[in-house]
């Protein structure tokens, strides 16, 4: 392989190479920088890139393995990291011209563990404004592109995090999934990605979207590099009261047992109309593989599913039309030049600094939670995701994990949709029952359509079921060859 | 505003409702780590938590909680098993994050009430809630004129208890009072600081009228910004005065906001009801909901002192103080526990209260000051009161006796040796001094023998000036009577 493709190997062999010797984190960094400098015009995945920090990182690691000190799992693996998560010293925009020159003085807590893992930070990967969205082409500055074609969306929110691991950019990277946005792009490019359980990952120093659903989670070319980054962002923070206090197991560790005997069911909803045939034809596929692998299969009904996007965009909105107040031009971030009064300050620096699809879901949850509206939606919206959590708690009596498509169809032609935010919105069919669930989710490859574009087949289990999750992807892709391909670029 | 008359008046009914914030004074703010100290440099206290910077989540202190719980028991009130915050929305620069949050619809306390002057006041709720920042207008000398605003966020976060009355209150001067009783309380429980004027206790008043006899309430306007007692009746009986002289004319009150002008003695509008916030509250969801058990509600009711109500109780019942000397004691917290540690010394109880209530407290007034910040100590008080009581020194040396501790302190036994303060009871010393005063004033004992007996004061008077004061006054009362007696 090239050595501007060291990106596309597996933690597990340039950990060992490192080791070894064969090459240098430094070198692994370099040949980051030069495979972005290859691919980057084309597939946008990033907003800024991070070298000094990158370069920090790699010769800390460098000096480590010279003195034959230990060094962390992941040390010297190059990572991408969604810019909706705080740097410190290193701008993070949220793609948002509101937070354009918005350099943190602090570092959100995965960044932080990031840090002390060794692993350099390559830079900030694309996304749609504040998360918000499927395609990426909400961002403020770039539309990421799909590496399998560059007419393609990426998939969004966390487009960015897809396409620097897809096309080899880096190893691994970070995402943000509030209904979908690890799943989704990891589908659409052909990757592995994770939304763990809901307070698995500390959220401190994530540029809010919605908070009673934002979960950081990794990317990666395969389940093995996924659980060794989970591992290392996982646990307990004080710094985020909604963060979990048990401890995080060893998600590697038992990646190779058998799943003989474990229970899957397929949910029924997700395999009738509006599933594209040959998304649903690579699912029962998918299916047939769990069976040969040992796996009992069983339909499982999640009758409240239909009102899921209505729930999901309730509850995401409302959240979101608070969390986004604070961007004013008062103490950060951009600040109409032209304001005569505090009134126009707001809403110049507001209308100049957000997006169309921002605005627009901040005048949805004002509206939602608006004096007299609060409990035909807001209120009915919680009682409904409650509703959702019950169909499947019944769901975990019978089964362990639930299989379905991670979305209806392949990815979409930039462009396609984005003058038609509800069919954009219904992409998150398939994965927001997890987030409104708070359980754990991962998509993987399962699949090409007609068009060579990678399908993605998602795992959702009960919370805190990431270590079986992991386990039967792990399975599944080492059955399978579909990890294998790499977009000809 | 035209003079209404008493008996116009007297057709009304005032219903008042109040809304007292009380700063808790914890170390640290109510969702992160930065201090609450007052008066310190502009932005001086804050960090990315209560600056509102994007990504960062709030932690609840606590002992906020605890303060809160403990306040909720002192008021009677119903402490919450499951409670939790909301988000309060609206735009304002000295709200970093164009939320508050506050207390919806589970506040940590409610259904409690007070007495005051043996009115029962029902607490209709306490919740917590984080304060807001502060803007100092620039450019000029006050907001009038002012070319630009800056915002100090050291209050921000500062966590607040919000402890909302039912509309019981029937006057200003019980508003007054009722307020009055609640900084004795918070104060007492150590859980704030009591300080009007610096906004550690803030109090909004919700006023109506009504004629007697009505059932519904009045159409009622807030009342804002009174730093003082004194405001706080001032304000409210100026806006009853206006609101009955709206209804005599025939016009009705309107639902607002006014502001309190303290320089001009009026309250102005500041906004109505449909210029109001729709504040669009929702749980927050970066917090969860708070479990309060019952037992760790038992241990902080462990934790009570005795309170203003049960002290000004036992000063009258146990130690037999008027009425209105235990009310004072009580309302001074100071005073009160200077007290209870000068009576633990076994003091006499009464001159005790008379030395606290009259020099004392004369000397505080004058210096404005506490008995907390002087240099004189319950156990000084105590030696000073037993060496009275002894005889050992005069109540005319006391005085200068409590002044100089007051100031330099020291110990007063010592003192009144060093000093040669003590009685002189010698009887033939004070012989000697009374024939020296008698033969130097041949012409008012003259004057004295021949029936002028209030004289007799005069030469008690010349006698002590001559002692400095030292001279027993019985003894010199005695000699002199039988010195002046007809031969």
């Amino acid at each position: 392989m090239p050595a501007t493709k060291l990106c596309f190997h597996t933690v597990k062999d340039l950990r060992k190479a490192l080791l070894n010797r064969e090459i240098s984190a430094v070198e692994l960094v370099d040949a980051s920088y030069k495979r972005i400098e290859e691919v980057e015009d084309n597939v946008q995945a990033f907003i800024s890139l991070t070298k000094d920090l990158a370069y920090k990182t790699a010769k800390e690691v460098d000096e480590r393995i010279k003195i034959n000190a230990d060094i962390p799992p992941l040390a010297g693996i190059p990572i991408a990291v969604k810019d909706v998560i705080c740097t410190k010293g290193y701008t993070t925009t949220g793609g948002s011209k509101i937070l354009e020159n918005f350099v943190p003085p602090y570092n959100a807590t995965v960044a932080k563990k990031l840090e002390e893992n060794m692993i350099p930070i390559i830079g900030k990967a694309n996304l749609d404004e504040f998360a918000m969205g499927s395609s990426n082409e909400n961002s403020a500055f770039s539309i990421a592109k799909n590496p399998w074609n560059f007419k393609m969306v990426p998939g969004g929110s966390s487009g960015g995090s897809a396409v620097a691991v897809s096309s080899g950019e880096t190893v691994i990277s970070l995402g943000t999934d509030t209904g979908g946005s690890i799943r989704l792009p990891a589908s659409f490019c052909g990757v592995v990605g994770m939304k763990p359980t809901y307070g698995r990952v500390s959220r401190f120093g994530l540029m809010a979207y919605a908070s009673s659903l934002d979960q950081i989670g990794p990317f990666g070319r395969c389940v093995e590099d996924v659980a060794l980054t989970l591992q290392a962002i996982s646990g307990y923070d004080n710094m985020d009261s909604t963060s979990i206090n048990i401890p995080v197991p060893d998600y590697s560790a038992t990646l190779h047992h058998d799943i003989k005997g474990l229970r899957i069911g397929v949910i029924s909803e997700m395999l009738g109309e509006g599933t594209n045939p040959e998304v649903k034809e690579a699912i029962l596929n998918s299916i047939k593989i769990y069976e040969n692998l040992g796996a009992k299969i069983e339909e499982i009904s999640i009758p409240h599913n239909q009102y899921a996007i209505a729930t999901y965009y309730i509850i995401a909105m409302a959240e979101a039309s608070a969390n986004l107040a604070r961007y004013d031009g008062v103490k950060y971030g951009h600040r109409s030049k032209d304001a005569k009064n505090i009134m126009d300050m707001y809403m110049n620096s507001r209308a100049e600094g957000f997006g169309d699809e921002v605005k627009r879901r901040i005048m949805l949850g004002t509206y939602t939670l608006s004096s007299g509206y609060y409990d035909a939606y807001y209120k009915k919206a919680q009682q409904v995701r409650a509703l959702i959590k019950k169909d499947f708690d019944k769901a975990w009596e019978k089964v362990d994990l639930l299989i379905s498509p991670t979305c209806p169809t392949t990815a979409f032609e930039i462009g396609s949709k984005i003058s038609d935010p509800l069919s954009m919105y219904l992409m998150d069919i398939g994965t927001i029952t997890a987030n409104l669930a708070g359980i754990p989710g991962i998509s993987l490859p399962c699949g090409f359509d007609s068009a060579n574009l990678p399908i993605g087949i998602q795992l959702t289990g009960p919370v805190l079921s990431e270590e079986i999750m992991l386990r039967a992807a792990y399975n599944f892709e080492q059955s399978t060859d579909f990890h294998k391909a790499n977009p000809a670029i | 505003m035209p003079e209404i008359t008493q008996e116009i008046r007297d057709k009304y009914e005032t219903v008042i409702g109040l809304e007292v914030h009380a700063q808790l004074k914890t170390k640290s703010k109510i969702f992160c780590n930065s201090a609450t100290e007052f008066g310190q440099e502009h932005n001086s206290q804050v960090c990315p938590v209560c600056l509102g910077y994007p990504g960062v989540l709030p932690v609840l202190n606590k002992k906020v909680l605890e303060y809160a719980i403990l306040t909720g028991l002192a008021l009677n009130c119903e402490i919450a098993r499951h409670s939790k915050f909301d988000r309060k929305q609206y735009f304002y620069p000295d709200l970093p994050k164009n939320y508050q949050i506050s207390q919806y619809d589970m506040p940590v306390c409610k259904n409690g009430h007070i007495y005051i002057n043996g009115k029962k006041i029902r607490i209709n709720r306490a919740h917590l809630e984080e304060d807001a920042g502060k803007l100092v207008h620039a450019g000029a000398t006050g907001l009038a004129g002012s070319t630009y605003s800056l915002v100090d966020y050291n209050r921000t976060g500062v966590p607040l208890l919000e402890i909302v009355s039912e509309p019981e209150i029937s006057s200003p001067e019980e508003a007054r009072i009722y307020m009055e009783e609640l900084r004795n309380i918070v104060r007492y429980l150590g859980v704030c600081d009591g300080n009007l004027e610096e906004g550690s206790l803030r109090c909004d008043a919700n006023v109506s009228i009504r004629p007697l006899g009505q059932i519904e309430l009045g159409t009622k306007a807030e009342i804002k910004n009174m730093n003082s007692f004194k405001a706080l009746q001032r304000a409210i009986e100026y806006e009853v005065e206006r609101q009955i002289e709206l209804v005599e004319h025939g016009e009705r009150v309107v639902q607002e906001t006014r502001l309190w002008k303290e320089d001009e003695g009026i309250t102005i509008s500041m906004r109505s009801k449909e210029e109001a916030h729709d504040y669009r509250y929702f749980p927050e969801p970066d917090l969860v909901p708070m479990e309060i058990s019952a037992e760790w509600v038992h241990r902080i009711r462990e934790t009570m002192p005795e309170l203003p109500a049960e002290k000004r109780q036992r000063y009258i019942s146990e130690l037999g103080l008027s009425e209105y000397d235990a009310d004072i004691l009580v309302n001074s917290m100071e005073m009160a526990f200077f007290f209870d540690s000068v009576i633990e010394l076994k003091t006499n109880v009464k001159t005790a209260v008379n030395w606290l209530m009259g020099d004392i407290t004369a000397y505080l007034k004058e210096n404005k000051t506490t008995i907390d910040k002087t240099e004189l100590t319950p156990e000084s008080l105590a030696e000073m009161l037993n060496l009275i009581d002894k005889g050992i020194i005069s109540n005319a040396i006391a005085k200068k006796i409590v002044i100089q501790v007051l100031e330099n302190g020291g110990n007063v036994e010592e003192m009144v040796e060093k000093q040669g303060l003590s009685v002189i009871s010698d009887e033939s010393s004070i012989k000697d001094t009374i024939k020296k005063i008698l033969e130097s004033n041949p012409e008012q004992v003259e004057r004295y023998k021949s029936g002028k007996p209030q004289l007799f004061g005069f030469f008690v008077g010349q006698v002590m000036k001559e002692t400095g004061g030292r001279a027993n006054p019985e003894t010199v009362n005695r000699l002199l009577k039988e010195e002046l007696a007809p031969c």
